[in-house]
């Protein structure tokens, strides 16, 4: 990489209002200012009116300021916060389908799920599911391996994350979300 | 207040009295149909304005926004009827404009079923509001309207489209107009600067040599003029303003230096150029503002404060960039501002000003030959500068930014950011509503003139009266000016026949005349006002010389102070 600091990626988490056509608003915007997205979940929370993205973007520490206050025009969009700028815990999921139809492929991979936090979730005559849960680099290292096996299949959920300790991002009530406005800057 | 049954249409109408509406612009039609008869019951608080495009339906609530600070409302059909909206919410959104559309949906039921005149007008749009809702649920109708508003006109100001299925316009419930709080967790606009942000702004304000504050829409709509006029007073600093800025200052103040872009003032462009510190207010560093970005002002320091933290280091990178609102900040910058004279910069731009006027038309004897800039110049002179101005887009309205100094905020309403051609008439027949004792002129070209020419019908049923002055030249100007200079004068599609004006004119009942001369211009404007208590709109037709060229221009993404000049007479 000829300047690790820009191809630096960067994990914005975002907590929505959870009503329809949040994502396409979501989605929509990332397309219209030519935002690129490595990758972006959805899913809910301990809260029923709150679903929260993970959006992980390969740029400079000034765009992910771009990402962040566009998706904060965005109205369903309650909160949001870079967490890769500090000390945080992230996962990707895949389920990769390997082929196995000789000993030499089932040893390979028997080998490759000791080696990574991997386990086989499904066995069959010529192939088998494996599933990786781990941070995106490792999932990575892994699929490079699984490959020289013979990757048939392959789904990713793509990153979520969460900051550790008690940053937490939560609705903000009344009062703080006073405070967070009258504080000049929402980023 | 007691429970009513309420039909969903009644619902909204009853919402719309809450928000204080007076005026809806809108075109009835199948799926708004419920509405439009619950409409009468309550013509003795909105007036409903049939316009002839749902186009013209959003331009008139726009130009109504722009020249009151209100919520206009526009109103249409599904499908087409939305549709024909579009291009009238988009030059809201790109002038940060405040307006509320209502469109009419098929039924729930047949919702997804390409049934007649559906339209996902709310996927259709959402790029192009700053908000909109799909209501599914009557009992959502009544929170939708009241955030609609809310989110319209608070913030960065810009257009909501609220679209109602006709069968919950039809639906009947047990209502009262809902006192709860809105809920809207997410939508905090931004207000003060940190105590940090304040003290390093006044620490460049106060220690600059050479300052310049670029003013722009976001003063007015931010009620802040005063308070900036207050700042450049203070410490004596020139002011340059955007095209949408014209009227934060007076332009007659003597610390107001001009327009600046890509036809700016020469002094505006040229003091952006030298400057040690640019104070952007409320404006956005449009390319039209910037020219090439990587020469722009290449050695100032820069404040930029604006109400929308996503423009802050947009475009142009700041040292100090402050999302608040405009008035709140200045308010909490104006105490440190040092005094200050900067005689020797301002004495600089003045001898730039002193150049340009050298080399400006005006001053020249065209003989017989009638210049768009006269015909702007001499409207200036005799409506005492003092006329609500609306435009189209193009040389006529460059002409307006250069040669009609507005002196008051909210009295130049033009579609700058998106550029829209046909903005001119219903905006003016929108203002004219809002501020129905001031004089009104659409300044409009003959090209975009006839995209909306129907609204003259509209101007007439509604006795409004605006005057219509074309300038008439027969080409797209602009478009014809850029062939000139950078396509070796292939004049592709550009030269443009037109109906005789005056007799379309007559043929609606409305007073017109036709001027050749520039001697004939006073007559006109006189012509005009006799007919200011007559409820008619008048038009004027200008024919004014072929190719004339608006200068100085900033050839697209060069750098600002490359500017192609008018040459003075002694070089010609």
């Amino acid at each position: 990489m000829p300047d690790s600091q820009q191809q630096k990626k960067h994990t914005i988490v975002a907590l929505v209002q959870n009503q329809p056509g949040v994502l396409m608003r979501v989605a929509n915007m990332f397309r219209r200012r030519n935002f690129n997205i490595d990758s972006l979940s959805v899913g809910r929370t301990h809260r029923e009116d709150v679903s929260r993205m993970t959006i992980v973007i390969d740029n400079t520490r000034a765009n992910a300021y771009k990402v962040m206050s566009n998706l904060l025009k965005l109205i369903p969009i309650i909160d949001v916060a870079d967490v890769s700028a500090d000390l945080h815990v992230s996962r990707d999921l895949a389920l990769v389908k390997v082929r196995s139809n000789d000993a030499e492929s089932r040893n390979a991979l028997t080998l490759l799920c000791e080696k990574f936090p991997a386990r086989i979730v499904d066995i069959g005559p010529d192939v088998v599911i494996v599933e990786i849960t781990a941070q995106e680099e490792i999932v990575e290292a892994f699929i490079a391996e699984a490959d020289q096996i013979g990757i048939v299949e392959m789904v990713r959920t793509g990153v979520v994350a969460m900051g550790r300790g008690v940053r937490i991002l939560d609705v903000p009530d009344e009062e703080e979300a006073l405070e967070m406005s009258a504080n000049g800057h929402r980023v | 207040m007691a429970k009513r049954l309420l039909s969903g249409s009644e619902i909204l109408l009853e919402c719309l009295v809450e928000q204080g509406v007076q005026y809806i612009w809108g075109y009835p039609g199948g799926a708004i149909l419920p509405t439009y008869d619950a409409l009468p019951k309550y013509r003795d608080r909105i007036h409903h304005i049939l316009v002839r495009h749902e186009q013209s339906a959003a331009h008139m609530a726009d130009g109504y926004a722009r020249a009151t600070g209100k919520v206009g409302v526009c109103m249409a059909t599904s499908g087409p009827g939305a549709t024909n909206l579009v291009t009238g919410i988009a030059t809201a959104m790109m002038d940060s404009s405040p307006i509320v559309c209502i469109t009419g949906q098929v039924p729930r039921p047949v919702i997804g079923t390409d049934a007649f005149q559906e339209t996902d007008v709310t996927g259709i749009t959402l790029p192009i509001t700053k908000h909109n809702y799909l209501v599914m649920d009557i009992h959502d109708l009544a929170d939708a309207i009241r955030e609609a508003f809310y989110i319209a006109a608070s913030g960065r100001p810009g257009p909501v489209l609220v679209d109602i299925p006709k069968d919950i316009q039809n639906q009947k419930i047990e209502w009262e107009y809902p006192t709860t709080p809105l809920k809207l967790p997410g939508y905090r606009p931004p207000k003060m600067a940190t105590q940090e942000q304040v003290t390093e702004a006044l620490k460049l304000i106060n220690e600059a040599k050479k300052p310049l504050i670029l003013a722009g829409h976001g003063l007015m709509m931010s009620g802040s003029t005063n308070e900036a006029r207050e700042l450049a007073e203070i410490a004596q600093i020139p002011v340059a303003l955007t095209l949408l800025g014209k009227g934060a200052m007076p332009e007659d103040h003597p610390l107001v230096i001009g327009m600046m872009g890509m036809h700016g003032a020469a002094a505006s462009n040229y003091a952006i150029q030298d400057a040690d510190l640019l104070i952007a207010l409320g404006m956005r560093f449009d390319d039209r503002v910037t020219g090439n970005l990587k020469t722009y002002s290449p050695n100032s320091k820069k404040i930029h404060i604006d109400i929308d933290p996503s423009e802050i280091n947009k475009n142009v990178k700041v040292e100090v960039g402050i999302a608040g609102d405009l008035k709140a900040v200045l308010t909490q910058l104006l105490p440190g501002v040092e005094q200050n004279s900067h005689a020797e910069w301002m004495g600089k731009i003045r001898d730039w000003m002193e150049d340009s006027d050298e080399r400006d038309i005006i001053h020249r004897d065209t003989g017989n030959i009638l210049l768009g800039a006269q015909v702007i110049n001499d409207i200036w002179k005799h409506t005492g500068g003092e006329a609500i101005t609306t435009t189209d887009v193009g040389q006529h309205q460059m002409l307006e930014a250069q040669y009609y100094p507005h002196k008051r905020p909210l009295t130049m309403i033009s579609s700058g950011g998106l550029g829209t051609m046909g903005f001119g008439l219903p905006a003016a027949i929108g203002a004219k509503f809002g501020k129905p004792d001031e004089e009104v002129w659409a300044i409009v070209g003959d090209g975009g003139f006839q995209m909306t020419m129907p609204e003259l019908a509209t101007a007439v049923q509604e006795g409004i009266h605006v005057t219509i002055a074309i300038i008439n030249n027969g080409f797209l100007g602009m478009v014809r000016q850029w062939q000139e200079l950078f396509h070796d004068k292939n004049y592709s599609e550009t030269p443009m026949f037109s109906p005789d004006f005056v007799k379309i004119a007559e043929a609606y009942g409305i007073p017109a005349m036709r001027i050749t001369n520039r001697s004939q211009i006073e007559g006109a404007v006189a012509f005009s006002r006799s007919y200011k208590d007559s409820r008619v709109p008048v038009l004027l037709e200008f024919v004014v010389e072929k190719e004339e060229m608006v200068y100085p221009m900033v050839p697209a993404g060069a750098n600002l102070h490359d500017m192609v000049r008018r040459p003075k007479v002694s070089e010609e």
